[in-house]
């Protein structure tokens, strides 16, 4: 009903404008102007049409500062990680690379069109073209792109190439299913047993990210849920698995991202540089929790006069989440990251029981 | 490479064997060309199984961009209010979203779908087959002076698989689970398993079918236009005087037959793992508490194949529109598109880049690192013609006598995105940076810009400026102002804050951000851009109502309204089955020669001889 009329009211506007429009010129008819109806920009219109291009040019430029200017604290806090930090600095040079040519040019282009808008009885200039001109602008995005790749790409094989045998690393499996992420640790010798989906089921699916209990370096592994540890400088090395479909594992505060790829094992790695404690006391960090902490208590005003529950308080934590689309909680699939000394992490690992308590 | 046809004996026998050899430019039976084509012609001939070039454009337009693009912005702005006001209750859910939507409430499912179907109907049926299908249609017979297509009656069979594609595409709206659900880029095993999501059952089948027909209808579509363009071009019509419309509608039929079968190839194989067990794809899955039988197969090789389409797709979407772009700029410039041969150059070479940068898209996908060094490398490639496009559309503007028809503004709006949108492009191509922005909102905002916004510009540029060679008619100039300024402002309130919401660290395809409250205070940002969306979709409904009052009422135009140098412009304002009434022209300049000195007007037909003083400039 609500579409009948809505399509009811849409179609009169329809009929309003037309008849206003036909009106309109009936009046210029009678007021024996001449009205040009050729519908081809005329000289006004290009007046007209020109001088809102150069506006156009100021509202770019407006929009521009006005999202810097008030959506900057939004971005993430510095990087996290040893390579994060070489990320953040590839990324700012990337981006004032960026904002140069894209001041530049779209000034160019709006106001080439404001300066030439079109006058009757002016010739353009015939110009076809210019060898010099055309090379200028071919070498010059060349150079620039060469030397940001080339950054790039140290930067590159800096992050991807780490060392696997680095007996010092800390190897952490993440494992996804839909929808929530598992942390397995190698425990005491560091290394992970074999693991396969065939062997989800066993020991009444107890068996939760399905090691293989025929590897014996399987048996002192450690698996966490809801949140992981690790300690800060020190490198950790991270396998990921899926169990079902494409997930992604993405740590935005330590620039880290790798697919979880059912049927085949990826890596990442990275060093951790600031604890959770210490990064709760990052003075962006602690705008930022004011902040969402300030909306968060205008919304639980809201939720309590509907007498619903408040929210909880908000409280900083490195976050895990998945960037690859995996169905229906797609967009709640989280684990917290705990970064803390090296003396808390094996006291918290401590704690945690083994693969074998499950096996007995 | 001169195209006189009436020499060459080998083309001739050729055409006199097909079924329209007297539409194809054999100059001396066209004077009886009127004469002989009094066939009758009934309404269905006419109207629907059309073997006319204009009437299938036509058909595409209405079709593929009114009514496909109506339906993909409007899914668009249902998922935009459920981001601005998650969870909220609206009575539009209600209404079109029925049990997916209880209480008015959107569905985490319906959601992915919509997105999903977003993004299908928009790069797919609007912007590959609406757009070079009018465009291509229309223009390539018309302005290297054929009859109509090389074969008028595959041309037909073409439109009417993607129509049956588009009926396909609908109707999996309506499936009892829903339709297809796992983004545009249809991941295995997300889109291989209806036990993972409940659009991967029947909705996944018709989205896989729709495609292969869609891919059918694409691939008889360009081998037209590309025997067209090399057979059928008029004497005198040299490969350096085409128009660049005609160069990129060229050379985008080439990349869509070099990479929309590998899309087929996908779907088969994908087709295969769903129905038949065989494992292409899949490999050690566990859902829904049972361990599959799928051993071996990989989603990566999925990703490969998908993308060998996927980034050529790009390309397909926006060269057409940057074609047109060159073409409206140069005309109401009143000024030879600046540095022609560097822009054919510009479309061959990111043509052939197009087919070496797939793997950006895969960075992180577990693909070995090296290959992403040679990804890098081969996307930054791609930004140097990109740039030089862009420079020679701006040299264009300088010193010219601008005049600002609708088509010309959407045309500059077309250049402002492609390099605000482009730019953003070397940080994604940049596999360092890719790592902490790939899949969040800033991947979204940044193909938006450029591919998205940038080819719609193009085509309602496109619109605008043929409308009088699409149905005889003017479309009204204010309301095309209203329709670009309005569109043009809401498109970068959408789109620029979307960047920061990526960077903040948000990934894309997430129905709501309310799970995690560190990103709570982006609901602000979310709210504004659905603002600006809501707005963008309204100024649609001005160029919808502009399109089909101007359809029935517009003005009538003079034959040549904007003074345009090209081809297509000496037809006659009604339409003609044959295009013109008497010889097919001959052709003895470029199409550049605006406001060349010497010359009375300040433009002159393609038709016109070089005069005996004249200088020859088309080089």
């Amino acid at each position: 009903m609500i579409g009948l009329l809505t399509g009811a009211v849409l179609l009169l506007m329809g009929i309003a404008i037309w008849q206003i429009t036909n009106i309109y010129q009936l009046t210029q008819i009678n007021l024996g102007k001449k009205i040009d109806d050729s519908q081809i920009a005329t000289e006004k219109d290009n007046d007209i049409q020109g001088k809102l291009m150069f506006a156009f040019l100021v509202f770019i430029y407006i929009v521009t500062i006005y999202c810097f200017w008030a959506y900057s604290k939004v971005l993430l806090p510095e990087a996290a990680s040893e390579h994060g930090v070489s990320y953040d600095r590839l990324l700012w040079i990337s981006f004032a690379v960026i904002l140069i040519a894209q001041t530049f040019t779209q000034a160019l282009l709006h106001y080439f069109a404001f300066k030439y808008r079109g006058i009757n009885n002016r010739k353009a200039f015939f110009f076809t073209h210019d060898n010099n001109l055309e090379l200028i602008w071919t070498i010059i995005p060349a150079i620039v792109f060469f030397i940001l790749i080339v950054y790039g790409m140290l930067t590159w094989s800096n992050i991807m190439n780490f060392n696997e045998d680095d007996e010092d690393a800390i190897v952490i499996e993440l494992y996804a299913q839909q929808w929530n992420w598992k942390a397995r640790y190698g425990g005491q010798d560091n290394v992970l047993g074999d693991a396969n989906v065939r062997f989800l089921n066993d020991y009444d699916g107890r068996n939760s990210v399905g090691i293989d209990s025929s590897d014996p370096n399987g048996w002192d592994d450690i698996v966490v849920t809801q949140e992981f540890h690790i300690p800060v400088n020190k490198k950790i090395i991270f396998k990921m698995r899926s169990q079902d479909v494409l997930h992604s594992a993405y740590m935005p505060h330590f620039r880290a991202q790798m697919n979880c790829v059912p049927g085949m094992i990826t890596e990442f790695s990275f060093t951790p540089t600031k604890t959770t404690a210490e990064m709760r006391m990052n003075s962006d960090v602690v705008d930022k929790v004011n902040r969402i902490n300030k909306i968060r208590y205008d919304n639980s005003q809201k939720l309590i006069a509907k007498g619903e529950e408040s929210l909880d308080p908000y409280q900083f934590d490195y976050l895990l989440l998945c960037a690859k689309i995996c169905g229906t909680s797609h967009y709640n699939m989280q684990m917290k990251i705990i970064v803390e000394s090296e003396k808390d992490f094996k006291k918290w690992i401590s704690t945690k029981e083994s693969f074998s308590s499950i096996m007995q | 490479m001169e195209g006189n046809k009436d020499n060459n004996p080998r083309i001739r026998v050729k055409m006199e064997s097909a079924e329209f050899s007297d539409l194809l430019s054999d100059n001396n039976q066209s004077t009886d060309f009127r004469q002989e084509h009094h066939h009758k012609e009934t309404f269905i001939t006419k109207y629907i199984f059309s073997q006319d070039h204009k009437m299938i454009a036509k058909q595409y337009l209405i079709t593929g961009v009114l009514f496909m693009g109506f339906i993909g912005i409007a899914l668009s702005l249902l998922f935009r209010l459920q981001l601005a006001w998650p969870e909220e209750s609206f009575a539009v859910f209600d209404i079109f979203l029925g049990k997916w939507a209880p209480e008015g409430v959107m569905d985490p499912n319906i959601y992915l779908a919509l997105v999903t179907i977003h993004g299908t109907i928009m790069v797919f049926f609007v912007l590959t087959a609406g757009l070079s299908g009018t465009f291509s249609n229309l223009l390539i017979p018309l302005q290297i002076g054929a009859r109509d297509m090389a074969s008028g009656f595959l041309n037909m069979v073409s439109f009417w698989l993607f129509f049956l594609s588009s009926v396909i595409m609908l109707s999996s709206l309506f499936v009892e689970a829903g339709p297809a659900a796992a983004g545009w880029t249809i991941y295995p095993p997300l889109s291989a398993l209806p036990q993972a999501q409940p659009g991967s059952g029947m909705g996944m089948t018709l989205w896989l079918i729709s495609m292969a027909i869609f891919v059918a209808s694409s691939l008889l579509g360009s081998l037209n236009y590309i025997v067209t363009v090399i057979n059928l071009r008029t004497k005198g019509m040299s490969l350096f005087r085409m128009p660049l419309t005609i160069w990129a509608f060229f050379v985008t039929a080439i990349i869509g037959v070099i990479s929309f079968p590998v899309l087929l190839s996908a779907a088969l194989l994908l087709i295969m793992d769903r129905s038949f067990g065989t494992s292409f794809f899949l490999s050690d899955i566990f859902v829904q508490g049972e361990v599959l039988h799928y051993q071996g197969g990989s989603p990566v090789l999925f990703e490969h194949l998908f993308w060998f389409l996927g980034h050529p797709e790009v390309y397909i979407v926006l060269l057409p529109a940057l074609g047109i772009t060159s073409e409206i700029i140069a005309t109401n410039s009143r000024k030879p598109i600046f540095g022609y041969r560097a822009m054919v150059a510009s479309i061959l070479a990111i043509a052939f880049l197009s087919t070496v940068v797939w793997g950006h898209h895969m960075f992180i996908s577990g693909m070995n690192p090296f290959l992403g060094s040679v990804f890098t490398f081969t996307t930054l490639l791609i930004a140097i013609p990109s740039a030089v496009k862009a420079f020679n559309y701006i040299t264009t503007l300088w010193k010219g006598n601008l005049q600002f028809n609708p088509g010309m503004l959407f045309s500059i709006g077309l250049v402002s995105t492609f390099i605000t949108g482009g730019l953003t492009g070397i940080i994604l191509g940049d596999s360092t940076l890719d790592i902490n922005i790939h899949d969040t909102y800033f991947v979204v905002a940044h193909f938006h810009l450029v591919m998205g916004v940038s080819a719609l510009y193009g085509l309602f540029a496109g619109v605008y400026h043929w409308f009088p060679k699409l149905f005889g008619r003017m479309m009204n100039k204010n309301l095309g102002y209203i329709h670009f300024w309005v569109t043009a402002i809401s498109a970068y309130g959408v789109f620029f804050p979307m960047h920061f919401i990526g960077m903040a660290g948000l990934p894309r395809r997430y129905y709501t951000n309310t799970a995690f409250p560190y990103f709570d205070d982006l609901a602000d940002i979310n709210v504004i851009i659905t603002l600006f969306a809501l707005l963008a979709g309204a100024a649609q409904l001005v160029f919808l109502y502009n399109f089909i009052s101007s359809m029935f009422f517009g003005k009538v135009p003079d034959q040549n309204p904007w003074r345009s140098n090209t081809l297509e412009w000496t037809t006659p304002v009604k339409h003609l089955h044959g295009n013109w009434p008497g010889d097919i022209p001959h052709v003895h300049r470029w199409a550049y020669d605006y406001s060349k000195p010497g010359q009375k007007e300040d433009f002159v037909l393609q038709t016109v001889p070089i005069g005996p003083e004249e200088e020859i400039t088309e080089h």
